[in-house]
């Protein structure tokens, strides 16, 4: 906290001329407390950034940040000498199974918030509160099911079975409705019904209306919903671990967890370089679009 | 009757939006809904291939519906929702169904097939290699005039070479008609550069790579028997690893009429005689006699067990000390999960939805590095952190001696470990309380805090009386979606603490002080040496129960569901 009041009279370079308590009481004691909690939240970070460049450091032992920085780990990590460690293949791995799983899922939920959203049924509203209902089922409850269904498929079709990439990508796609459906029909509530049928009195055929102009109008809101998927599918621990077993298939964080899962040769900077390597672009993306994550997150629930 | 459903269709015509068809979208259609049946008549070939009639009708039925909701006109709500439902029905409906039933039945690590699977595991596995025996080094492949598997055998006595085939007896391969491999004929030579060859292909014979084979050819091949005296079918050559085939004596022999298994050898543990009879039991073994207090054969199978497992989760002394703790946990830390980081994200929010703070987006931007940094990750990261004896937290935080045996155990104490987790899970959900809360603030309209401000309210008044109400209203949704999460928040719990630590000797269930009912009933799927998924499922609908019927009372009372007419 001390050093953290001394570092105070930097940000206040420009209100000069304003009294200091004034000041203080009005966005001052916002600044102190706002930076307090950015050092909660980046500390493990910094922590985990710091480690990954220490070399040949034991993450148990690390008392000073940034002791010492080097790119040792990191170039371990990718020349994988001993050959058990594939980091590159792995990091493939999830972002083949990640794009695939958040463009299909919401793809697939945008096509049922659609219909849900611009058409009536029956079963309409049974089906959106069943949707609700069934993603409070976690899959991991399910998990004995999965397993036993995806060793009868691979029985039949081993491409699709266990120790299958494509058979967890479809597991992923069956939490899709669930998941995403009632955020995406939030956002399509929010665009206009005139907008169709404008477009439909013009000639577009329903497809046309959903794929070039539904679609396109909450694209930010798309990305944003794709962008989670994506970290979703990529944190996934559980399901990963129990449908695939080959090192070459692993996924990110499968894989990283074998470095430290052996208690005598624990390779933590081996696996903060990898930590760090698998969150960068996520982290970058979700900065980038961080203007519309906020919209993304609560549109569904506030309704606009 | 018939006059009122004409009404209804003459009405229904009216509303109903008549779409114009182009012809590029017919074209996709087409072309889509071609590659789609393709694929399942592929499908389907492959399973009649393999005897699976019931499963190639199944796919036949679903391509048909598929078909069916794409080229008739109208039904346009179907042709937007079946993607999505079919996925939704393999996975996650038929997961529903199956925990559903699962917990009706014994199904667990003994009982994990059909009779005929235990049958043929128990067949696979009742033998013994003959002493002194003759073994054949093997190659898998297949017979070139009837395709059925076979393997290619070599002698390691006097490197003659055979083809086998499973109830027949071997047929010696004449000289040059076999191509020899690198391989010794002797498995166990030890001198690999002047051995005798073993064989690699025959006329007659097709090999087959082992890693192309799938699980239900490998069955087969494991199964398979080569008849050595056509008189003693107790007899025969086998192979276990598709490496090497030895001789073997069968321990016990099976009656195909009876479906009975009679013991051809005392067991070497003492527990039947030669002689005994095995049949089957309705607790899914085979016991001798039949009766369950006798001894059972190691496989058995999934057998319904009625109400068993729900009695067992209700009535065990063994389980209710431990399942009372982990329930009131798991409420507790689902409350103050969602507690907590509510209240320090729209205490953020509050702090920064003030117009004249600078650098918001600074501080945003490090405020949700916790949310878009992989969750499983920070929880390794903080399992290091928390250490005991060398851990961050302790050493320079709290300013403890590395390896001092009065640091405090984060992760090995239930106290500590409680908070540890609690304090772990406000860093990671914190950020997304911030956000939401952020985006619900700007959809309160200015004006109403404004007419507050002006009718005399003081700022402390305006937020109690005006935006909390109002905030709440909006982000209720997203609490009850929040509370369900975190009240079977897995991953968590078990990278930070696997629900230790340990109550060990308490109880005969594996059960730690962190555990949730989610990790709870994981341990006793996956975990330990008796896998009881039966008693798993029926956790697992309860819970299912539990949660669902806790999320639609409270989405019935923040009547967010009611917008959806």
């Amino acid at each position: 906290m001390a050093d953290i009041a001394a570092k105070i009279p930097n940000f206040k370079t420009n209100v000069r001329r304003r009294s200091f308590l004034k000041w203080l009481f009005t966005t001052g004691w916002r600044h102190v407390l706002g930076l307090a909690i950015c050092v909660y939240a980046i500390f493990p970070i910094l922590y985990i950034l710091s480690t990954s460049l220490y070399p040949n450091n034991d993450i148990n032992n690390t008392t000073t940040l940034f002791a010492d920085v080097s790119w040792d780990n990191y170039d371990a990590l990718l020349a994988n000498e001993d050959g058990n460690r594939p980091f590159l293949t792995w990091y493939a791995n999830t972002v083949i199974i990640g794009l695939l799983t958040s463009v299909g899922s919401v793809f697939l939920s945008a096509l049922a918030a659609y219909s849900f959203s611009r058409l009536r049924f029956r079963g309409r509203r049974g089906g959106l509160m069943s949707l609700i209902l069934m993603q409070m089922f976690p899959s991991i409850l399910g998990l004995v099911a999965i397993f036993s269904l995806m060793s009868d498929i691979g029985q039949v079709f081993p491409q699709l079975g266990l120790n299958s990439q494509l058979g967890l990508v479809m597991v992923y796609m069956g939490g899709a409705l669930g998941g995403g459906t009632y955020l995406m029909y939030g956002f399509f509530n929010t665009v206009p019904k005139e907008i169709d049928e404008a477009a439909k009195i013009d000639g577009a055929s329903h497809a046309r209306i959903f794929f070039t102009i539904t679609l396109r109008l909450v694209a930010p809101v798309l990305a944003v919903q794709m962008l989670l998927s994506y970290i979703g599918v990529t944190s996934d621990y559980v399901l990963a671990s129990i449908l695939l077993s080959d090192p070459e298939k692993l996924t990110l964080a499968t894989g990283l967890q074998t470095l430290i899962n052996d208690p005598y040769s624990k390779d933590w900077s081996m696996f903060t370089a990898g930590a760090i390597l698998s969150a960068l672009p996520t982290v970058i993306i979700f900065l980038i679009l961080q203007r519309y994550i906020t919209s993304g997150l609560t549109a569904g629930a506030t309704k606009g | 009757m018939a006059a009122k459903k004409q009404v209804e269709k003459t009405k229904e015509k009216k509303v109903k939006p008549v779409y114009p068809v182009s012809l590029s979208g017919i074209i996709w259609k087409i072309a889509t809904l071609g590659l789609v049946d393709a694929v399942v008549l592929f499908m389907i070939m492959v399973m009649v291939a393999q005897e699976r009639i019931t499963e190639s009708v199944v796919a036949a039925i679903v391509a048909g519906i598929i078909n069916w909701i794409y080229l008739r006109r109208g039904g346009l709500p179907a042709k937007y929702l079946a993607p999505g439902v079919l996925f939704l029905i393999v996975f996650q409906v038929y997961v529903l169904v199956f925990s559903g039933y699962t917990a009706f039945t014994n199904y667990g690590s003994a009982h994990n097939g059909d009779q005929n699977l235990a049958i043929q595991t128990i067949k696979n596995a009742a033998y013994r290699v003959v002493d002194g025996g003759e073994d054949f080094v093997v190659v898998p492949g297949t017979d070139n005039k009837d395709g059925k598997p076979a393997l290619l055998l070599t002698s390691n006595v006097d490197n003659k070479v055979y083809i086998g085939k499973d109830g027949q007896q071997k047929i010696e391969v004449p000289e040059g008609k076999f191509t020899l491999s690198a391989n010794c004929a002797d498995p166990y030579a030890e001198d690999t550069t002047t051995c005798a060859h073993a064989a690699k292909t025959a006329v007659g014979f097709t090999p087959v790579k082992i890693s192309d084979l799938t699980p239900y050819q490998i069955r087969k091949y494991y199964s398979l028997r080569v008849v050595i005296d056509p008189k003693d079918d107790t007899l025969g050559i086998k192979t276990a690893d598709l490496a090497i085939a030895s001789e073997i004596q069968a321990t016990l022999s099976f009656d195909e009429k009876t479906k009975f298994f009679t013991a051809l050898e005392d067991d070497e543990n003492g527990k039947f005689v030669k002689g005994d009879v095995f049949k089957p039991a309705e607790n899914g073994y085979y016991h001798v006699d039949g009766k369950i207090k006798n001894a059972h054969l190691d496989a058995g199978w999934r057998v319904e067990v009625g109400l068993k497992n729900f009695v067992t989760i209700f009535t065990d002394e063994q389980l209710r000390a431990p399942l009372f703790k982990v329930i009131i946990w798991t409420f507790v830390f689902a409350f103050a999960t969602v507690g907590s980081t509510f209240l320090v994200g729209m205490a953020i929010a509050f702090l920064f939805n003030h117009e004249k703070l600078k650098g918001k987006r600074f501080y945003r931007s490090i405020m949700i590095l916790p949310y878009a940094f992989p969750a499983f990750l920070s929880a390794y990261v903080w399992v290091g952190l928390l250490n005991k004896e060398h851990g961050f937290v302790n050493t320079v935080l709290l300013g403890q001696p590395a390896d001092g045996d009065n640091n405090i155990g984060w992760l090995t104490e239930e106290g500590p470990a409680r908070w540890a987790v609690l304090l772990v899970n406000l860093w990671l959900g914190f950020p997304y309380m911030f956000l939401i809360v952020t985006g619900a603030l700007q959809s309160i309209p200015g004006e109403l805090t404004e007419a507050a401000r002006i009718d005399g309210a003081s700022p402390w008044q305006s937020f109690r009386l005006i935006k909390l109400p109002l905030l709440l209203v909006s982000i209720a949704p997203l609490l009850i979606s929040s509370f369900a999460f975190n009240f079977n928040n897995f991953t968590i719990i078990y990278l930070l603490t696997k629900g230790g630590p340990n109550d060990s000797g308490v109880t005969d269930y594996d059960v730690g002080g962190t555990d949730i009912l989610i990790t709870f009933v994981y341990k006793i799927a996956f975990s330990g040496t008796g896998q009881n998924y039966g008693l798993a499922s029926a956790f697992s609908i309860l819970i299912f129960l539990v949660i669902g019927t806790l999320s639609l009372i409270s989405f019935r009372r923040t009547r967010t569901l009611e917008d959806i007419n």
